[in-house]
């Protein structure tokens, strides 16, 4: 199956179990408190979500190492490079 | 084997072929370099036959193309002419530094992997010479596409890569993107296909000569791409 299909499962599945508990007939409705926990259910994750893709990548951003030795490093071996080749022959 | 795929690295290619030698030799490795220019026009070739002579057509071996006809047929192309084992793929503008790859091989046997990639995002991997908003786009598009893929590998955009010679030819017959969107999908087909994939973290240096490419354009075929991705996959 595709991620895709994988996604379009999940939410189906979820969304139909959702559906039948919290836009149930009156007779078949489950106890009132778990009736408000529920309605909202899916906003609220939509925004956890939210939160929690931008703190994830706010994080990864701030972490994001910066590699100022291995420019340098770098740097340096062009020199090196560079002397080596005109030294075998290298005419630019 | 190391491919080369190269276009208007005149500056670049012999620092790239110098530091491939050096950190080779001194490992001890057994390696060629292919290189696979697409007719560019600022002399490129003319350097890589002159690196020819310096180090040996055993060394290097030119394999150049008429023109401009993108990443992935290079591949195809240049592991034509490939007599390793194991297939190193990587920039050629200095951004991937040679001495990962005694570390890619390490890593290869430690695990018999399949696949070893490079990876910016993890361990004490990272970038030099990104803005913020360069930083950001990478961070936010590799988090959308953990999200999306779920892929197992934390740098899907990457391009420094080792791969068992079967498993590149096995990969090139199957992908079919182009740019970014290319290296996602190696790897996302190698999981499908079962094979094993290895990190070892890099420190890219971005473009020490030359133009570096991420512009709107890069940003939309990326998304297309992904989504693409996403649903055939």
């Amino acid at each position: 199956m595709t991620k895709l299909g994988q996604w379009l499962c999940g939410l189906a599945l979820l969304g139909s179990a959702w559906a039948a508990l919290a836009l149930a007939p009156p007779g078949l409705q489950p106890p009132a408190p778990l009736r408000q926990a529920l309605l909202p259910l899916p906003i609220y994750l939509l925004v956890a979500f939210g939160c929690y893709s931008l703190a994830t990548v706010g994080y990864r951003l701030a972490t994001f190492n910066d590699c100022e030795e291995a420019a340098a490093e770098l740097q340096e071996q062009i020199k090196a490079a560079r002397a080596d080749l005109r030294r075998r022959g290298l005419r630019l | 084997s190391v491919l080369l795929p190269t276009y208007n690295e005149r500056d670049n290619l012999p620092l790239v072929v110098w530091l491939l030698v050096t950190t080779l030799r001194r490992s001890g490795i057994d390696f060629e370099i292919i290189i696979i220019d697409d007719g560019s026009p600022d002399g490129t070739q003319e350097v890589a036959k002159q690196l020819e002579k310096i180090y040996g057509s055993d060394k290097i071996l030119l394999r150049p193309r008429a023109r401009k006809l993108g990443l992935g047929t290079a591949y195809i192309h240049g592991m034509k002419y490939a007599s390793g084992n194991f297939i190193v793929i990587m920039d050629a503008d200095l951004s991937h530094h040679p001495k990962f790859i005694p570390e890619f091989i390490r890593k290869q046997k430690e695990g018999n992997f399949d696949i070893v990639s490079g990876t910016r995002y993890k361990g004490n991997g990272g970038v030099y010479g990104w803005d913020l908003k360069r930083k950001l786009i990478s961070r936010g598009a590799n988090f959308l596409t953990q999200v999306l893929l779920r892929p197992g590998a934390s740098d899907l955009t990457g391009s420094f890569r080792l791969y068992r010679k079967e498993v590149l030819e096995k990969l090139m017959e199957k992908c079919v993107s182009k740019g970014y969107v290319f290296q996602m999908e190696m790897v996302v087909r190698a999981r499908q296909l079962g094979f094993t994939i290895g990190e070892v973290p890099i420190s890219f240096v971005d473009r020490v000569y030359g133009e570096s490419k991420l512009g709107g354009n890069e940003i939309i075929s990326f998304l297309k791409g992904l989504l693409t991705l996403f649903a055939t996959t």
